[in-house]
């Protein structure tokens, strides 16, 4: 047990459960709670942007309707909703949220290995936010560069928020890094020293795995995002000129000279390709875990899932020109880059290969984190293969700037791990709380949700095939090659949009609602194996494990063993006790 | 950029191979072991795996500062040559060696505390921590000698360069700093019981070798350029 | 169950919309063809990829969804299997690539002999430049642009001098020949893309990138930005025409080299005194304007925007539009100037007139008005006083009344809606985000106070 002593040694003090409301729940150090403060301070900001793309999609289907959406805030809205989503959301819900609340007890540790710094995390987060939201109100408003900030224009006249909002964006993400690199050192530290005795690293759930991953993947190159957000921000306020070419802005000279615009657009995709699969490999294993769970079978091929994992991980650091075929920079770089894009396809092929064969010959019980699971398979095989035509870079000349693209990241990287948190949300709400979310009202999300979003995405498709280019605020009719239909169809879409968005106030109504109504839990609703459900408490109480921590016998994917009297054997059962009243077991030894 | 790509590659790699490899092909379903227990449990210290994976992600900080230098330099395409190289004031020598004392002191402070002589462990601790506000203090004056000189415009690339990298390794240092006060207190020999501070030393002299190995490799690209 | 109806559902509604879609590739004007069908190929393969993997999902569900009686197998892995996928996916992915970089092989290498053109971007428009009889064009730098040479050419370069400067966002092309675009920006990134082109390519400011095509059809075509450049981006036109090598000929050579620009003389007030005196009838003898003769006041205006004025007058740009009743009375005044030279001389004239404070006439809510104004101040500046580089004409002091009308009339497209105005048509997309005439008047009210 010597290593349990290690293990616990940094929470003697803590395994006095605190009794305060403040220490409990506000300044608390238990990933439990911090991940549910994350979480809620994710949906918050998450909603903003759910608004602002509302807001957009009013604006794009029924032009000149909506006076108070002028073309600088629709610019502001594109920018604001794009970062918020992709990092204030995706990146903290999946790392902040799902790592913090699944890392400790999936590997069977009492909590994170620095708690204190955990904390800090969340505090240092809220304070990006705050930042975030302060730079939209101020003089200006916020940035309108679009999620991308590229300079010359995210600090020049002529575009939205160009001097306040700009400088509050990039100390926001600043911040945020900060906030990141804190939790992300725990996540890291926590999988490699903390798992309980037993836990292998190749018998982690696949949750674990991609968060685990994902983390390497975000503290390595958020640093290429904080280089560029401290060098954008000495060339906005001090007058060097890293980004900043010699230009003649609004027919004014300009102070600078000689910096490189490219140089930042490789900064930025340099943190912002692996940030892709920050959000989706976190989404890939939590997607393994429902399958297997749902479908009452081993998740197929484990050793190539993880090995994919890695795979993806370490490849999405080479192919973050792929956004740049037609930036400007030497077109040479486009035979490099597209090859190893593709290649990054096999990897990624084979984890959806392996979902679909989980299902084949599985026993699959239709729960609503299932149809979440079953829902992402198909937007991501969606989203994934117009990847195919991003990537490779002759495609993506004609493509590039349209509404393809729009649909493409939409797909990939909006619905489907959205989707994905949704399933987990739904899968893991008992643990959390005790009582399972309500079944009819989740299906009406699930249905809804899926349905319109496809109905959303689809037709987009076909607009950047036309040609239809992003990032517009209008189409005004004397674009000679855009029909009438054009028009019709962005109604439709933003009717789709509008229907999508009401429903997710049904999901927040069934969080709230099931808190205190919802059918009681007991501790392993789903019957899985993973360590989390089989706590003494439910929900876990603080240090997780009461006195004595799990001992893990096998991997995480006993389901349907043959000869075993049950479907599902826990991690924590000895081999010569196939019962799966696992937890005195557990705590035997 | 590049060569952030190959570091990142390297790390990664690294990680893998010390991580997995042992494991990678084992079959866990298979691997129902007598007692269940696996073979890899982790022995070492949280806070000095957390300190190494810092010092990763530090490593792939300042490797892409490094990779920006390189291609606003204008090794990159379409770059323009507007870079005018800047003199730098000789006190960065001065300022080396005394970062380098400073290391030395903390290595001496820990081969100290493994012997148990706290004493002199504390002593070379204070030392070195002395030195590294020298360092600063040198570092904040070579700032002010580069103020003075012609190439000094913020337009300068040479000049915005110098200032960004020499700051960010100080901020690093100055994080460090905090560390070491925090051993410095719990070692003062005025607390009643002593703390086993041993892992403190040892993670604050394995990040100042690293801050020292990093300073080395900027100022080398400084003078280089 | 429901869930593998519906996949089927969608598979298969996506499949029809694929072949049904009234959206497809705009008919090609170049050389690419072969970027259009590598798109096909990455269809057909994604394609049976995408039905493949989810009518077997959906079978799966199907076939082994709960309460069939069987249980689960217990199944680790198959290497095998996994093997073959593996494989078979690779091929799939090579059959993809090779053809793409096969074409971009032929991408990055423009072909010998190839027209060169510079395309300039700037913050809302394109102008263009091609090299002169020396076949070679002159350097330029940012730091030299200014109202006189917004080229940024660099005098001192000899080579530059026969260059001809097209300082319009129309271009014109041969067909069938080979053309490299370089590609130029003044203030912030763009992107020149011709849907029909197929290929396009982002300018960045600091660095000239390229891209060449070969056109191979006649007739007009839109060119947008397509790299996010600031408020007015979706409002960043241009356009290509391609012409047979005669008429491409002719166009060319009716454009002024840089020698040319740089011969033009400033006006002449004092001939210009004479020739104003028609217009005094109307716009008064210190230019002040009459309100009841629907007259704007001229003075105070930069004179670069009353030159493009009375030209778009005199070419039927402007006023041809049968609701334009007041443009319309206006042409005959402009005709009456002979030529360019005549036009600076009475615009010279009215520069020296003294710029009185109109009446204020427009009474609207000035806190909302300052707020539809943002917009505004991205061209024609936070003060009102207009800004060359992005065309847009001083508001601030001049005829609250004319301003509002224009904009009623820019919404209604009786002015901005010739296809030469793109400065005009540009407006006419800007007046549309104003929603009613209060809300113009609440924007006048405010200008009023500039």
């Amino acid at each position: 047990m010597a290593f349990v002593a290690i293990a616990d040694r940094d929470h003697e003090h803590a395994l006095h459960d605190p009794q305060s409301f403040i220490r409990k729940y506000i300044w608390s150090q238990d990933h439990k709670v911090i991940a549910v403060q994350y979480a809620i301070v994710a949906i918050a900001i998450g909603l903003v942007a759910l608004t602002m793309s509302v807001l957009m999609r009013l604006q794009l289907g029924f032009p000149d309707t909506f006076a108070f959406i002028a073309p600088e805030n629709y610019y502001q809205f594109i920018t604001m909703h794009g970062m918020i989503m992709v990092i204030y959301l995706l990146t903290a819900l999946f790392l902040g949220g799902f790592g913090n609340y699944l890392i400790p007890l999936m590997c069977g540790s009492r909590d994170m290995v620095f708690p204190y710094m955990n904390m800090l995390s969340f505090w240092v987060y809220l304070l990006a936010v705050l930042v975030l939201v302060a730079g939209m109100f101020v003089p200006g408003g916020p940035t309108g560069a679009g999620w991308t900030l590229y300079p010359p224009q995210a600090i020049l006249p002529g575009t939205p928020g160009a001097s306040w909002g700009i400088i509050c964006m990039l100390a926001s993400l600043a911040i945020f890094i900060v906030a990141f690199t804190m939790g992300g050192l725990n996540y890291v530290t926590t999988v490699l020293q903390a798992r309980c005795r037993g836990m292998t690293l190749m018998r982690m759930p696949l949750s674990v795995w991609g968060i685990f991953t994902a983390s390497i993947l975000g503290l390595l190159a958020f640093p290429a995002l904080f280089v560029s957000a401290v060098m954008m921000m000495l060339d906005s306020l001090v007058g060097t000129s890293f980004f900043m070419p010699a230009v003649a802005s609004m027919g004014e000279p300009s102070r600078y000279s000689g910096g490189s615009p490219l140089l930042f657009q490789h900064l930025f995709w340099f943190f912002g390709h692996p940030e892709v699969y920050i959000v989706a490999l976190p989404a890939f294993g939590i997607v393994s875990d429902l399958l297997s769970t749902h479908a009452r079978r081993n998740i197929f091929g484990y050793r190539m899932m993880v090995w994919a994992i890695l795979a993806i991980g370490c490849l999405s650091f080479v192919v973050w020109a792929h956004h740049m075929y037609i930036s400007g920079m030497n077109p040479y770089f486009g035979f490099f880059f597209a090859t190893t894009t593709l290649i990054i396809a096999v990897p990624t092929a084979i984890k959806v290969y392996n979902w679909v064969l989980t299902i084949w010959r599985g026993d699959v019980h239709l729960t609503v984190p299932m149809l979440f699971a079953i829902g992402f398979i198909f937007t991501f095989v969606n989203g994934g293969l117009t990847g195919l035509f991003l990537g490779n870079v002759t495609v993506d000349v004609p493509l590039s700037g349209t509404y393809f693209v729009v649909a493409h990241f939409h797909m990939v990287m909006g619905v489907s791990p959205i989707l994905v948190v949704f399933g987990a949300i739904y899968h893991w709400y008992p643990k959390m709380t005790g009582r399972m979310l309500d079944e009819t009202l989740g299906k009406i999300h699930f249905w809804a949700t899926f349905i319109g979003t496809y109905a959303i995405y689809l037709p987009m498709h076909y607009l950047g095939i036309l040609g239809v280019p992003r990032r517009y605020y209008a189409y005004s009719n004397s674009i000679e090659f855009i029909p009438p239909s054009v028009h019709e169809v962005n109604q439709w879409i933003t009717i789709s949009a509008l229907f999508v968005a009401a429903v997710q106030m049904v999901f927040l109504f069934n969080l709230v609602w099931s808190l205190r109504h919802g059918k009681p839990s007991g501790d392993n609703p789903w019957r899985a194996t993973t360590l989390e459900w089989q706590t003494p408490d439910t929900p876990p109480k603080h240090g997780n494990w009461g006195k004595d921590l799990p001992v893990v016998y096998r991997w995480a994917y006993d389901y349907s063993v043959p000869s075993a009297p049950q479907d599902f054997i826990p991690q924590n059962v000895p081999p010569d006790d196939r019962t799966p009243a696992g937890r005195e077991h557990g705590v035997k030894s | 950029m590049s060569a952030t790509a190959a570091y990142i590659a390297l790390a990664t790699g690294i990680l893998v191979w010390a991580l997995l490899v042992r494991r990678f092909t084992a079959k866990p379903w298979e691997a129902v072991l007598e007692r269940g227990i696996g073979d890899d449990l982790p022995n070492s210290a949280p806070a000095r795996v957390g300190l190494w994976v810092f010092l990763a992600v530090v490593t792939s900080l300042f490797a892409l500062f490094m990779s920006a230098y390189y291609m606003r330099m204008g090794h990159g395409h379409g770059a323009v040559h507007d870079w005018s190289t800047l003199a730098e004031p000789a006190v960065l020598w001065v300022n080396s060696l005394l970062l380098i004392l400073a290391s030395a002191s903390m290595q001496w402070s820990r081969a100290n505390i493994t012997r148990g002589q706290i004493a002199r462990a504390r002593d070379g601790l204070l030392i070195g921590g002395l030195f590294t506000i020298a360092f600063l203090g040198g570092q904040l004056y070579a700032w002010r000698e580069v103020r003075g000189l012609d190439a000094f415009t913020p337009g300068n690339p040479a000049v915005a360069f110098f200032y960004v990298l020499t700051a960010v390794h100080g901020l690093h240092l100055l994080g460090g700093l905090f560390v070491w006060a925090k051993t410095l207190i719990r070692i003062s020999p005025r607390r009643p019981e002593p703390i086993d501070v041993r892992l403190s030393i040892e993670l604050c002299t394995v990040y100042w070798h690293y801050l020292l190995f990093v300073w080395i490799g900027l100022f080398a690209l400084l003078i280089a350029t | 169950m429901a869930l593998a109806v519906a996949l089927i559902v969608l598979v298969l509604g996506t499949v029809l919309f694929h072949f049904l879609s009234p959206w497809w590739f705009t008919p090609i004007a170049s050389n690419w063809e072969m970027m259009d069908e590598t798109v096909q190929v990455t269809f057909w393969v994604t394609g049976i990829v995408f039905v493949a993997v989810n009518l077997f999902l959906a079978y799966a569900i199907l076939r082994y969804r709960t309460g069939r009686g069987g249980k689960a197998h217990y199944e680790p892995e198959n290497k095998k299997l996994e093997w073959w996928l593996t494989i078979g996916t690779s091929v799939g992915i090579a059959a993809m690539l090779a053809p793409g970089l096969a074409v971009w092989a032929r991408f990055v290498t423009v072909p010998e002999g190839a027209a060169v053109v510079e395309v300039l971007g700037q913050q809302w428009n394109w102008s263009y430049r091609f090299p002169g009889e020396d076949g070679k064009l002159g350097t330029t730098d940012a730091r030299l642009i200014s109202l006189d040479n917004p080229f940024g050419m660099n005098a001192a370069d000899t080579a530059g001098h026969d260059d001809i400067l097209v300082a319009s966002p129309e271009l014109h092309l041969p067909i069938n020949e080979p053309v490299k675009l370089l590609l130029r920006a003044k203030d912030v990134n763009h992107q020149f893309a011709v849907p029909q082109f197929r290929v396009k390519m982002d300018m960045v400011p600091g660095m000239v990138t390229y891209f060449w095509l070969t056109p191979t059809r006649t007739g007009q075509f839109d060119a947008l930005c397509e790299q996010l450049c600031g408020m007015a981006h979706f409002a960043m036109r241009g356009r290509v025409v391609v012409d047979e090598q005669d008429t491409f000929k002719a166009w060319l050579a009716q454009q002024p080299t840089y020698a040319n620009t740089r011969e033009v003389t400033a006006g002449d007030p004092s001939v210009g005194e004479a020739l104003f005196a028609p217009c005094t009838a109307c716009h008064g003898a210190q230019a002040q304007g009459n309100r009841e003769l629907n007259a704007p006041k001229l003075s105070g205006q930069a004179a670069w925007y009353l030159v493009r004025q009375l030209q778009d007058f005199k070419n039927g740009v402007r006023g041809a539009h049968e609701g334009d009743v007041y443009g319309k009375q206006m042409i005959p005044f402009a005709s009456m100037l002979a030529d360019d030279a005549a036009i600076r001389n009475v615009v010279a004239h009215i520069a020296r007139l003294p710029d009185q404070e109109p009446e204020t006439t427009v009474f609207g809510d000035v806190e909302k008005g300052r707020k539809h104004y943002r917009t505004c101040s991205s061209c024609h500046g936070v003060d009102g006083k207009g800004i060359w580089a992005t065309h847009a004409p001083r508001l601030s002091n001049m005829s609250d009344w004319y301003l509002a009308r224009q904009l009623q009339n820019f919404q209604k497209g009786i002015r901005g809606s010739h296809p030469r105005d793109f400065y005009g048509s540009q407006m006419a997309q800007m007046a549309d985000v104003l929603a009613d005439d209060k809300a113009i008047n609440d924007l006048i009210g405010y200008v009023d106070t500039l």
